[in-house]
């Protein structure tokens, strides 16, 4: 697969590891009444689609940055790719 | 029997005193040492900061994505407002404090002397080796280019001089299987 | 060595004879034959014999789709099994033999399997071999063996090379028949970067192998002229010999080049084959077209082939299976055959066409709708019986027979991706469907254009689409003239009635295999061809499968679209392991890390271990030590008596800076790092966000915002990636960027009693590296001789020990300066094996304890993980399942019959409770023998184990027989109050 680095173009995707589903952007909040839960249901749970699927890829062979892909699982189609820190950020993430 | 107080004397990552050079013909392979190299990084919310110090060190606009400014000092871009910073290292062996120094909180620097072996290769036709070791676009390279890449399973960083000016960048603690990779390369292509 | 079927012309060199052997019999034969057409040349058409059955074949195309005739090829080392003849080069020297066949080809005695043939229908192993049981392993299975397989491999390591490579273009072009060339013409002449990529050692495709004009010019020479100015251009790369063999994702295509296949051996340092990986902005499949046979009674005798290759043995290498040939079709294009084999003097027996509005001719005797209803000649042709249209039979003598059935759009790079082919009913063909892998055209024979006018103006149309799709502006060349018959077909698939009507001829495959199929119920089309094996043989069916999937058809009442086809996949031709693996074999499988003091070590005659790509020195032999263990030992006590050293340079080493490099820490360790001082180190355990122990380290803060993180070796790579991710995704406005530093710095550990004497040596006096003044877990940046180095006092032997780092480049020179300082102390270097043995006497968890499945608390560190930050798995650790009432805990085990080892693995059991899963109680995870205690000593994890100090348990290990007391103790073993660590 080609993954198209927002910053340096076109890669082979071998040059990448895959982590999963990008909601694991969203760790949940330890201080929580429902921390425990929150935290089980965060590293367990998986919707698992069969299409359009956002998840996490890192760059390790080249640049060393972590990517949201938004690729359909059975055609491998890949229509969104972004650095993971910006959409972090958007997303809520900060300290 | 040896004086251990003087100063210690290095070894070249081939584990030789003198780097090794090997001509194939009109191409040339030489392993480099007189190379400092350090990692430079720009500080959360101190990047413009950060750059201007690395601009003025290097005395032209810094590098983008995929890119190399070449010279007695070279630059080239790793990731997002980090790049790595290269000098000769018998006047720049201490490059990471260097770096420091100028850029105090703006910048963190890393040394990153002695994490990579370099092999210069030199001549014509590079670009018939080097679609034998790795999938950079060569053919679409014509100098200042520096991409990290894959080369028989070693992280480098390929930084194009010119079409007939190539430099490779591998993990030092595998130089000697980098150096046969890229002599069979050499031979198979050449 | 007369080649009694040669004929005029052709595209071989006259002026250079080769000769070659089959099967022991010398040949000769000329540059530009293929081994099966120099074999034709010299009268031979027995060339194989089949895979089930054994019956005698001959070639049935003059191809890469060939089932029958593949042979082993060269002998030795690099002798290559189910070589296809027709696409074997033939070079001077050339050796080969038939095969699947004992003694001879010519008196196969495993040919009476086809008197059995009732008995070896499709699926016959699921119904025989049943009884009795005992039979199986003891009878048929060693006579299947025997039986099974096609060809045999060498035994010997390949001599040759093979390369990978790279290659990146605009547009790829598969195929450089005439749609190729003028799609490379079209898109070269705009600018693009073009590779025109084609299986034959020769551009032309087609037009090399038959007499069809283009601009009344000889095909082959008009395709030469075309070939000189794709030459010209620079941005045009033409890759002959070269096989797409697969589309993947994206534009990405593999390709196999032969480059020395031809040769008798590869020049030096050459490769023998390239696997190429292409990265194309677009593509256009111009594969041409496949010609299928009809099938009918014993259509499988050598001498009868695909009417195409008939006239492409005559036409391109100048050779006939026979002077007396017979041509069968269901359409016009079967004509040429006649038409071309007559003009070389072959004489045409008869033009059997099935249809019966077929029209007569002055030039041959036409037999409209007629249909060949046997044959004859075991070892080769000798006739044929002909039933006409009005019902009598003829026999026809002739030792050759061209079949054509139509033709069928060559697909297969266009379905890899799943998509499936479409119906086209006035070629009665599959052609191209609508999931095209991304980026892929179709041109030419292969997307349903069957004239060579079409194929031309495809080429063109699908390159000018093409160049649009990329933004360059073409001007179309023009097109030149060439015949646009169309395509007269009545489909016809097999003769009716027929007993042995073959249709995968190299997995003997009969029409009749397809009706039993049918009759049990097989009828998707994937059970067909799971079921009967149509299909699945080294040729994927490439002639067979549409025959198969019509006579399903047939018997199902359904049309063929309905019936549909089987996915192909890569590689379309086989490819070669080697091509593979390429240069990753043998001692360059992978990479080898060396450690700084590699050189030394060997000369040390050090035995060196295997850590990932590193590789390590185990233990250190002196002269006279004959077992691992007398050295070993030896480290041990004379470390813990004086002074060791020991290269740990591949521990990961990873640079945190930055404002926030503590509160960074303190997310990703689950004990506090935010109040660690300036000049001191601590340990660390790292979590799984599952509560899990991931990996341990120390971080050392050399200043406020720099710490020098280490990580196990093995995790290095892991842990760098999970702390980029905490970094980049959970909390991106920290400031803190990471380096790994794990090749920058040569490290040495030095342990012992006098280790800091032997360092004060070492390190340049105006460092301060006094008790007082460089305490336990203390670190800092000094010098060996003027040299800059890090100091840092952490131990993992329990010793008092430092770890001194270098820039790796003066590894070699610390390792010689360290030894010299060291020889008053009778210093020893010690190994990995040492160096686990200390840790183990210790009590020090490594990668056996942090096995994925246990937790801090498990490892003894429950208090470690703080509660009263975050910090990753901190919460989950909280879980009650991972604090239950009868936990793991690590801890010490010792035999209590000294002379017995606690072996690693072994699991612990109450004494006097059954031995089984349910009453387990923990296992061994480290073991070694103590040379400091006398005896053997293990790390475990025993249940609730922090509360049974004392307690005699039982160890067993069932697989290896072992069954002994153990006591339990604590992990501890040497100095538990860390007394000298602090000295």
């Amino acid at each position: 697969m080609i993954i198209e680095h927002p910053l340096l173009g076109p890669r082979d995707a071998s040059e990448f590891t895959y982590m999963g589903d990008a909601a694991l952007i969203h760790r949940p909040d330890w201080t929580a009444t429902t921390a425990v839960q929150d935290f089980a249901d965060y590293g367990y749970l998986r919707d698992n689609p069969a299409g359009r699927h956002r998840e996490l890829w890192f760059h390790e062979g080249g640049d060393r940055s972590w990517l949201v892909v938004t690729r359909d699982t059975t055609t491998h189609a890949i229509t969104s790719v972004e650095l993971a820190r910006d959409v972090a950020r958007r997303e809520g993430r900060s300290r | 029997m040896s004086d251990i107080s003087a100063r210690m004397e290095p070894l070249t990552p081939l584990g030789t005193k003198t780097p090794k050079i090997d001509v194939f013909g009109p191409v040339t392979l030489s392993e480099v040492v007189d190379c400092a190299l350090a990692s430079f990084s720009a500080r959360l919310g101190q990047q413009d900061a950060a750059r201007n110090v690395l601009m003025r060190f290097c005395g032209s606009a810094l590098p983008g994505p995929g890119q190399a400014v070449l010279g007695t000092v070279t630059v080239f871009w790793t990731g997002p407002e980090q790049w790595m910073v290269m000098a000769p290292h018998d006047t720049h062996e201490d490059l990471a404090e260097q770096l420091k120094a100028l850029a105090a909180e703006a910048a963190s620097t890393t040394e990153q002397n002695d994490a990579w072996c370099r092999f210069d290769l030199k001549g014509p036709n590079l670009a018939d080796v080097f679609e034998r070791l790795c999938p950079i676009n060569i053919r679409a390279s014509s100098g200042g280019e520096a991409t990290r890449t894959s080369i028989d399973h070693l992280g480098c960083f390929v930084i194009v001089g010119a079409r007939d000016a190539i430099t490779v960048l591998g993990p030092r603690s595998a130089a000697g299987s980098l150096h046969h990779a890229l002599v069979t390369a050499i031979r198979s292509a050449i | 060595m007369t080649q009694s079927n040669r004929l005029d012309g052709g595209l071989i060199n006259r002026d250079r004879p080769i000769n070659f052997t089959f099967d022991d019999i010398p040949y000769q034969g000329f540059k530009g034959d293929t081994l099966a057409s120099a074999l034709l040349a010299n009268n031979v058409r027995l060339m194989g014999r089949s895979f089930k059955y054994h019956r005698p074949r001959g070639p049935l195309t003059a191809s890469s789709e060939e089932p029958n005739a593949i042979v082993e090829l060269r002998d030795g080392a690099r002798k290559e099994p189910n070589t296809r003849a027709t696409t074997a080069e033939l070079f001077e020297g050339l050796t080969a033999k038939s095969q699947n066949r004992w003694p001879s080809l010519a008196f196969d005695m495993m040919a009476i399997n086809d008197r059995f043939s009732s008995f070896l229908a499709a699926g016959f192993y699921y119904k025989t071999f049943m009884w009795p049981a005992a039979f199986w392993e003891k009878l048929y299975e060693p006579i299947i063996r025997r039986a099974a397989g096609l060809g045999s491999a060498a035994l010997e390591p390949d001599p040759d090379s093979y390369d990978k490579g790279f290659l990146h273009c605009d547009f790829l072009i598969t195929g450089a028949g005439p749609t190729g060339l003028m799609a490379a013409l079209t898109a070269g002449r705009a600018g693009a970067q073009v590779i025109l990529a084609d299986e034959d050692s020769l551009v032309g495709g087609r037009l090399n192998c038959e007499t069809i004009t283009v601009n009344d010019q000889a095909g082959s020479d008009w395709v030469r002229a075309v070939q000189a100015e794709l030459a010209d251009m620079p941005n045009v790369r033409i890759m002959t010999r070269t096989t797409v063999i697969g589309a993947f994702d994206h534009g990405i295509y593999g390709a196999l080049e032969r480059v020395s296949d031809h040769l008798p051996v590869p020049a030096n340092g050459k490769p023998r084959q390239i696997l190429w990986r292409i990265y194309s902005k677009r593509s256009l499949l111009a594969a041409g077209a496949i010609e299928r046979p009809i099938a009918f009674e014993q259509n499988d005798r050598p001498g009868i082939m695909l009417a195409s290759a008939l006239r492409a043995y005559a036409n391109r290498w100048a050779a006939t299976p026979a002077q007396q040939i017979a041509i069968f079709t269901n359409n016009d294009d079967g004509y040429r055959s006649a038409a071309d084999l007559q003009a070389k003097g072959v004489s045409v027996a008869a033009v059997i066409d099935t249809r019966p509005d077929a029209q007569t001719s002055a030039e041959w005797e036409v037999l409209a709708g007629a249909t060949i209803v046997n044959t004859s000649g075991r070892r080769g042709l000798t006739g044929i019986q002909v039933k006409l249209a009005d019902g009598s039979v003829r026999h026809i003598k002739c030792g050759a027979v061209g079949v054509s059935g139509g033709w069928n759009p060559n697909v297969h790079l266009a379905s890899h991706q799943r998509g499936r082919p479409e119906w086209h009913a006035e070629i009665a063909a599959f052609g191209p469907g609508q999931n095209l892998p991304q980026g892929m055209s179709v041109a030419g024979a292969a997307a349903g254009h069957l004239s060579t006018y079409g194929a031309l103006k495809s080429g063109v149309e699908g390159a000018t689409a093409v160049l649009a799709d990329l933004g360059k502006a073409a001007t179309a060349p023009e097109l030149p003239q060439a015949e646009d018959a169309p395509v007269k077909i009545t489909p016809f698939w097999h003769v009716a009635g027929a007993k042995r009507a073959w249709l995968d001829q190299q997995n003997d495959v009969t029409a009749k295999d397809v009706k039993l199929a049918h009759q049990e119920n097989f009828v998707s089309v994937e059970h067909l061809k799971r079921y009967t094996t149509l299909g699945m043989a080294t040729d994927q069916g490439k002639t067979s499968n549409m025959g198969g999937l019509a006579i399903m058809s047939e018997l199902a009442g359904k049309p063929i679209p309905q019936v549909g086809t089987t996915i192909f996949r890569p590689p379309y031709t086989p490819t070669a392991i080697g091509a593979f693996a390429g240069r990753s074999r043998d001692a360059d499988f992978r990479p080898v890390r060396k450690t700084p003091s590699h050189t030394w070590a060997e000369e040390q005659n050090a035995v060196f271990v295997e850590v990932g790509m590193w590789l390590r020195a185990q233990w250190f032999p002196r002269t006279g030590e004959t077992h691992w263990r007398q050295s070993v030992d030896r480290e041990v006590l004379q470390t813990r008596k004086s002074v060791g050293i020991c290269d740990v340079t591949t521990l990961g080493k990873i640079d945190v800076q930055g404002a926030d490099a503590a509160t960074f820490l303190n997310k990703i360790y689950c004990n506090p790092f935010a109040k660690v001082p300036v000049g001191k180190v601590r340990y660390g355990l790292m979590l799984r966000e599952d509560g899990i122990a991931m990996d341990d380290g120390t971080a050392a803060r050399l200043a406020e915002d720099h710490f020098v993180v280490t990580t196990t070796t093995a995790n290095a790579v892991g842990v760098y990636r999970h702390m980029e991710f905490v970094r980049q995704c959970l909390f991106p406005d920290l400031d803190v960027q990471l380096i790994s530093t794990t090749e920058a710095w040569a490290q040495y550990s030095v342990a012992g009693p006098n280790a800091r004497a032997l360092l004060k040596k070492v390190v340049d006096p105006e460092h301060d590296i006094s008790n007082e003044a460089f305490p336990y877990m203390a670190c800092g940046e000094v010098s060996v001789g003027q040299v800059r180095s890090r100091l840092f006092r952490i131990s993992f032997s329990g010793e008092m020990a430092y770890e001194i780092a270098v820039p790796t480049r003066y590894g070699d020179a610390l390792i010689r300066r360290l030894v010299e300082a060291g020889k008053e102390f009778d210093a020893v270097v010690y190994g990995t094996e040492a160096l686990g043995v200390m840790r183990i006497e210790k009590g020090h968890a490594a990668g056996n304890e942090l096995n994925g499945t246990t937790s801090a608390l498990n490892l003894g560190m429950g208090r470690m993980v703080n509660k009263k930050k975050d910090s990753i798995g901190s919460t989950l650790s909280k879980r009650d399942g991972m604090n239950g009432p009868d936990a793991l805990k690590l801890v010490g085990l010792k035999p209590v019959d000294p002379s017995k080892p606690v072996p690693a693995g072994a699991h612990l059991m109450t004494k006097g409770s059954p031995v089984d899963a349910a009453h387990d109680q923990g296992y061994v995870t480290s073991a070694c023998y103590s040379p400091n205690l006398g005896h053997h000593i293990a790390l475990a994890f025993l249940r609730s184990g922090d509360s049974r100090l004392g307690e005699v348990i039982r160890l067993v290990s069932p697989l290896t027989g072992q069954d002994h007391d153990v006591e339990v103790v604590s992990a501890h073993f040497i100095d538990p109050e860390g007394d000298r660590l602090r000295v």
